[in-house]
């Protein structure tokens, strides 16, 4: 008889494959970036602004850790990931220096300072995308101009994301919106893209449904009940088809670190950060209020697990 | 100048400094730093306000009750305030309308209250008015560095003088607004830990006594224990530094004593 501590059944999952995962489902969502910026005349900047973030990213965690005497924790990937999270949230008419001082911020001081993977409270690339908006507000939002055709130039480009005009009061054309042929983030646009990369992660069971449906779902009924445009279907669709609702609801509100690990939880989880990102588009100064919401909400796991954790099993409930 | 005087002053200044060291009064740290001009006005008016009320506290000990003490303090802080404040505002109005609310708001700065409860209530009134010379320099160099840090990466100037701008520096923003001051605020305070800048937390064991390194809840007895917990490990690090600087000694004597033996032979074999 083959005697063994436990556990018995290991999974072969790594951190590495995981993150992985992630980046191959991410790929389409950068590639139609590339693709659509280029319409625009911003492809080949858009392209140096992702290999920027991953490169510093990488190499922040890298240099740190040989300053700090650490080990090297690269090879799992999740720097890679950051970066590819951090130029989907940019404009692809960003200089590169910007990205690269976003990558720094995200790696240096929203993980490694707090002690690397695992220990950082919330999303490094959402976190250094709000340093960003703060510290470079007019850069951020200086999204390519609609029709390249019209507006020429540099002083130009600032032009009106979807969900800017739907704020505003315009009409916008929802299925160019779900194609993802508009302006706006890098990575935000097309959420035809997002699902494709969505159903990868899904069928490859890195990810669970559990956070990106009830976030997505309560922003929705939010919108609905709140938006004062009760009934109006196009309206509805292009709140959940603008901005970065649907990609930030599949890779950026599911990262491992900084979301509950218990299914109650993650449910809770996703329920608080569609109000917040509700509250934000309608009712904030701005028209998108995803990247916040999420990390704020990041700031809530450890007493949002604190409430939700599961009894085990034979034992009686924790005490609250 | 008494030599104990003049180790209070050095004292606020850089062993307990109240910003870096005593993390006290943060409130008009992380608020009023967003440009040098303001960290160093805030900080002189501090100044002011703790030597003034320093002296007045130290001076009246013997007259206040000890039940009373606390709101007795907060009226002499009070009224030295409301000098400052109309002298504030009746000579320098653009540095006043800069600073608002924080001006009033000193009377409750805990460095202030601080030191009358943990300095002044005990000592004479020079070693007192030293002692709040010390303390209000400290706090105003501390100020002035995080302020001069933040508006020269967030606005590009020093003082409201144009010194990275001009050379097609985008300031970061960020850093003249509130989350700035916490970052840079930590980045420095690190920084003076790992550099090992004179401070009464920065010696072995410095973070494992009893009040944690906290010089605001030193008082009366814990206060000399800790003292002592403290000298203790300093002495035990310098027998053990001594030690290893001896034993590297030794082992170095012997290095050298042993080529030497080496040679001889083949020197001998010669």
């Amino acid at each position: 008889m083959n005697v063994s501590a436990a556990p018995h059944v290991r999974s072969k999952d790594t951190t590495s494959s995981i993150m992985r995962d992630v980046a191959i489902a991410l790929a389409p969502t950068l590639i139609f970036g590339i693709w659509n910026f280029n319409r625009y005349g911003y492809g080949l900047n858009a392209f140096l602004l992702i290999v920027i973030c991953v490169v510093f990213c990488v190499g922040t965690e890298f240099i740190y850790e040989k300053l700090m005497k650490k080990p090297n924790t690269i090879g799992d990937l999740s720097a890679v990931v950051t970066g590819l999270i951090l130029a989907l949230n940019l404009p692809a008419t960003l200089p590169l220096w910007i990205a690269a001082l976003g990558s720094i911020f995200a790696i240096l001081v929203v993980k490694m300072v707090y002690g690397g993977l695992g220990q950082n409270f919330m999303n490094p690339a959402l976190g250094a995308r709000c340093f960003l908006v703060i510290s470079f507000a007019a850069r951020m939002t200086a999204f390519p101009a609609e029709f390249p055709g019209v507006s020429v130039g540099v002083d130009t480009v600032a032009t009106a994301t979807p969900l800017t005009a739907l704020k505003a009061g315009a009409t916008v054309d929802v299925f160019k919106m779900f194609i993802g042929t508009t302006s706006g983030t890098i990575g935000e646009t097309s959420v035809v893209a997002v699902l494709i990369g969505a159903i990868y992660l899904v069928a490859r069971k890195v990810i669970s449904l559990r956070i990106p449906v009830t976030f997505i779902v309560t922003t929705l009924v939010f919108v609905e009940l709140f938006g004062g445009h009760m009934g109006d279907m196009n309206y509805l669709l292009a709140h959940l088809c603008g901005g970065g609702l649907v990609v930030g609801a599949f890779f950026m509100a599911t990262d491992y670190v900084t979301s509950p690990i218990t299914p109650m939880g993650q449910i809770v989880f996703g329920i608080i950060i569609g109000i917040l990102t509700g509250i934000f588009r309608l009712f904030g100064g701005s028209a998108e209020g995803v990247s916040y919401a999420i990390i704020i909400t990041n700031l809530l796991v450890p007493l949002i697990e604190r409430f939700t954790m599961p009894k085990a099993f034979g034992k009686e409930a924790v005490k609250k | 100048m008494k030599e104990s005087n003049f180790k209070y002053i050095i004292n606020g200044l850089i062993k307990e400094n109240p910003t870096f060291v005593l993390m006290l009064g943060m409130c008009p740290t992380m608020a009023v730093t967003t440009a040098a001009m303001n960290g160093l006005g805030m900080g002189l008016s501090t100044t002011v306000v703790l030597v003034l009320s320093n002296i007045m506290i130290s001076a009246l000990r013997k007259v206040i009750p000890d039940t009373v003490r606390m709101p007795a303090y907060i009226v002499v802080v009070a009224s030295f305030v409301t000098i400052v404040q109309f002298l504030l505002q009746a000579y320098v109005p653009s540095l006043y309308a800069a600073l608002g609310l924080y001006i009033p708001l000193i009377v409750v700065n805990c460095i202030i209250l601080g030191r009358a409860e943990s300095f002044a209530s005990k000592n004479g009134v020079i070693a007192s008015m030293c002692d709040g010379i010390g303390m209000g320099l400290g706090f105003t160099c501390a100020l002035t560095i995080i302020a001069a840090v933040r508006e020269f990466f967030g606005a590009g100037t020093i003082f409201g003088i144009d010194a990275i701008k001009h050379l097609g520096y985008e300031p970061v923003s960020i850093l003249v607004l509130a989350p700035g001051a916490f970052l840079v605020l930590s980045v420095l305070t690190a920084l003076q830990n790992k550099l090992k800048a004179p401070s009464a937390t920065n010696v072995p064991q410095g973070d494992s006594i009893a009040c944690g390194g906290n010089c605001f809840n030193c008082a009366d007895k814990i206060c000399s224990e800790n003292h002592g917990k403290l000298a203790e490990a300093k002495a035990a690090f310098l027998a053990e530094k001594a030690a290893k600087a001896e034993a590297a000694k030794a082992a170095k004597a012997a290095a050298e004593a042993k080529p030497a033996e080496e040679v001889k032979p083949a020197e001998e074999n010669k």
